[in-house]
């Protein structure tokens, strides 16, 4: 059966909570959509059950998105929003990104469509992703210094370039 | 990479050439004549958008979207509009939802006819080109007639459109629509059925289903697949809800059935064109939303808390209450999305622009492995990119 | 001198060499394919039926340099496009000429940021400078008008842009 989605959060969450226990930390909304906040670790395996199992069939990757929130800890989180085109259902899944390692595993073996939205993470914004087939920056020259959408490098550029 | 196999041939194509469709680089290696890898190197369009909208208010950032897809303008402003009116929880009125479905579909077609031209430029037929730019002056006349610019309009506003049309516009979109028809088949004739185009696009960078939505493909490169999948119809935005169309879907999902859907696009683009010509509502074209959007200038000149309110939001800009949103609007190359982040501050604290061309052009490579370089270039132009949104 | 002298008036023209090079060459300038961003649509309009940039001479947009004489930088300019913007310019034989199209090329436009040169001036030489954002097609033809003022203007001895200053053409 074809759930509403206003229900998709609350209905994943207990899903998960029996399938896989303690990779949600929490459910959030914000303007009528929701949140799956997940633990980093296990961000892969969640990737694949919500990919792959049938009830949800979310296969489309419909952005992958940093923020940097400068002055909180963690520094970084990514922000990753899909679809299952079969249902019509849509969620977002929250990652805070460890600030040691400053990386999350790549999901390029569970969505392609992750590559290039990986790499313009890293570029843009210094996370990781180990996995990742071809990890190399996509929209700065290869020999660019800097991560340019990071929140404390200036807009206007550094003087040296 | 191979580096040691003297049989492949590295070359590089771009970003100057006339058929990357702006500044795209691509390096291929080949095997005689045929594609074995082809690298995309983007980026030569980079101008940070994104970050430029961190430091710019809502409002002011919306000239901004209408650089990313500069074929369709409005499409982006669109958008973005949406983005902010949910952020701050505004609700646009009937009359200019109706507008913006007319405006954005005028776009489509605008655009598609531009990747129709350039599309077949490519492919050696000069032809089609000056005929779609004929059509496409038309409705650079129509935008000109309500906004007065061609392109890069910044005509939406968040709250509805900035300005209601001008009388003498609906019966020059009839008119357009009246003609509209009579160009599309005379495109249609030439092109088609012609044997040298079918020859050089059918079965030409096929993609399945499977993959197509795997790497996150969306509107005709998508639906080229055979996967009836357009925000219009699953998400309606706008006034789409009320209105009468249907998705153009292919079945190959190869160069061929690309054009095929764009072409019926434009067609059912029209024919939404005249279902809003025909039934647009009458009111206000603009939210009215004391707390966030600026009041008109009558008010303005008429009552003293009308001017401390445009004096306040002009100075410190409108801030939405803390929270995300994530928005997507059917463009004409798919879906484009915008994330904004807001701290409940004036501006934004990110903005991710969600390109199609740029996840759609990661294909490029599946669709172009072991065909003909030639057959590259109508891959290219089937995907339908502009660099303004690859790289933002 | 008396052998033709009041015979051929109807029939022969005299000039001066360089009038009759510029006439050829101003009336014949060829771009040069080189559309960036947004301002390319334009000029891509300007190219077309309905404003026909071939009027001008413009006949072909040539997608090699070596064959082209203007450069209309149409479009934002980035620091990773530079060094090919160079190159390009350095392929073309002279005399070349560069439009600068649109706010981008003119002075970086809107686009202050990290990654965008701000102004094509400082890294080619600009005859002409086209404002707006894009510039409307007239705007581009009157630039290729003006152009070919200038180069009416040229000696074999001297390209136009070492005497007089760049031209603005104002949106």
């Amino acid at each position: 059966m074809i759930h509403a989605q206003r229900d998709i959060g609350t209905l994943l969450v207990s899903d998960l909570a029996e399938r896989l226990p303690g990779a949600v930390r929490q459910l959030s909304h914000s303007r009528g959509e929701c949140y799956l906040h997940v633990e980093p670790s296990r961000l892969l395996e969640i990737a694949r059950f919500l990919k792959g199992e049938q009830p949800w069939q979310f296969a489309f990757l419909a952005n992958l998105s940093p923020v940097d929130w400068l002055s909180r800890t963690p520094r970084f989180e990514v922000v990753y929003h899909l679809r299952s085109l079969v249902f019509n259902y849509r969620i977002g899944l929250k990652v805070d990104v460890p600030d040691q390692s400053l990386s999350l595993p790549s999901l390029t073996g569970v969505w392609r469509a992750a590559d290039w939205l990986e790499r313009e993470a890293y570029d843009l914004f210094g996370v990781r992703f180990p996995g990742h087939p071809d990890l190399r920056r996509i929209m700065m020259s290869d020999d660019w210094e800097g991560h340019p959408y990071r929140r404390d490098y200036p807009l206007a550029g550094r003087a040296a370039e | 990479m191979n580096v040691s196999d003297s049989r492949l041939m590295t070359l590089n194509i771009g970003p100057q050439h006339p058929s990357t469709h702006g500044v795209l680089r691509l390096i291929v290696e080949l095997d005689a004549e045929k594609v074995v890898t082809c690298r995309p190197d983007i980026g030569y369009l980079h101008r940070g958008i994104g970050k430029i909208a961190e430091s710019l208010t809502y409002e002011q950032f919306l000239p901004y979207t209408d650089r990313l897809d500069y074929l369709a303008c409005f499409i982006n402003n669109h958008g973005w509009a949406m983005a902010a009116e949910k952020l701050f929880g505004i609700e646009p009125p009937r009359r200019a939802e109706y507008l913006r479905v007319l405006l954005s579909e005028l776009a489509r077609i605008e655009s598609h006819l531009i990747w129709l031209g350039t599309h077949l430029l490519d492919l050696g037929a000069i032809t089609p080109l000056f005929y779609c730019f004929r059509e496409k002056e038309l409705i650079r006349d129509l935008f000109e007639e309500i906004c007065g610019a061609r392109m890069t309009h910044a005509f939406c506003r968040i709250g509805g459109v900035r300005d209601d049309v001008t009388p003498t516009f609906l019966p020059k979109v009839r008119e357009f629509a009246a003609l509209f028809p009579k160009a599309l088949r005379e495109y249609e004739s030439l092109i088609t059925d012609n044997p040298i185009f079918r020859a050089r696009t059918r079965g030409v960078g096929v993609i399945s289903a499977e993959r197509a939505i795997d790497y996150g493909l969306s509107g005709p490169s998508l639906r080229g697949s055979g996967v009836a999948w357009d925000l219009r119809k699953a998400e309606p935005y706008a006034a789409y809800a009320d209105l009468d169309f249907e998705i153009a879907v292919g079945q190959r999902g190869d160069v061929y059935d690309r054009y095929l859907v764009r072409m019926e696009e434009m067609r059912q683009s029209l024919r939404l064109i005249i279902q809003v010509a025909e039934n647009l509502p009458a009111g206000p074209v603009l939210a009215d939303a004391p707390q966030f959007l600026r009041p008109s200038k009558a008010e303005f000149h008429r009552n003293m808390q009308a001017m401390i309110r445009y004096f306040h939001i002009t100075i410190h800009g409108a801030c939405p209450p803390a929270g995300e949103v994530y928005t997507a609007v059917e463009g004409t190359k798919g879906e484009v999305g915008f994330y904004v982040v807001s701290d409940g501050g004036p501006k934004p604290i990110r903005v991710q622009l969600r390109g199609p061309s740029f996840v759609n052009l990661a294909a490029l490579e599946e669709m172009a492995k072991g065909q003909y370089l030639a057959d590259l270039v109508a891959i290219i132009g089937s995907i339908d990119i502009v660099l303004g949104e690859v790289d933002r | 001198m008396g052998l033709i002298d009041g015979r051929f008036e109807k029939n022969l023209a005299t000039d001066a060499v360089d009038t009759v090079l510029n006439l050829g060459r101003a009336y014949s300038l060829w771009p040069v394919a080189y559309g960036l961003a947004c301002c390319a649509i334009e000029m891509i309009h300007t190219m077309t039926a309905r404003w026909d940039l071939a009027r001008f001479g413009a006949e072909v947009f040539r997608p090699s340099p070596r064959q082209a004489d203007v450069m209309i930088v149409a479009g934002t300019v980035t620091h990773k496009m530079a060094p090919i913007l160079r190159r390009l310019y350095d392929q073309m034989p002279e005399p070349k000429f560069v439009i600068a199209m649109g706010g981008c090329a003119t002075a970086g436009g809107p686009f202050r940021t990290y990654s965008v040169v701000q102004g094509v001036d400082t890294i080619v030489p600009v005859d002409i400078y086209v404002e707006g954002c894009p510039p409307r097609p007239e705007n581009l033809i009157r630039a290729f008008v003006l152009l070919q003022e200038r180069v009416k203007t040229m000696t074999i001895a001297k390209l136009p842009r070492s005497t007089e200053p760049p031209i603005r053409i104002e949106a």
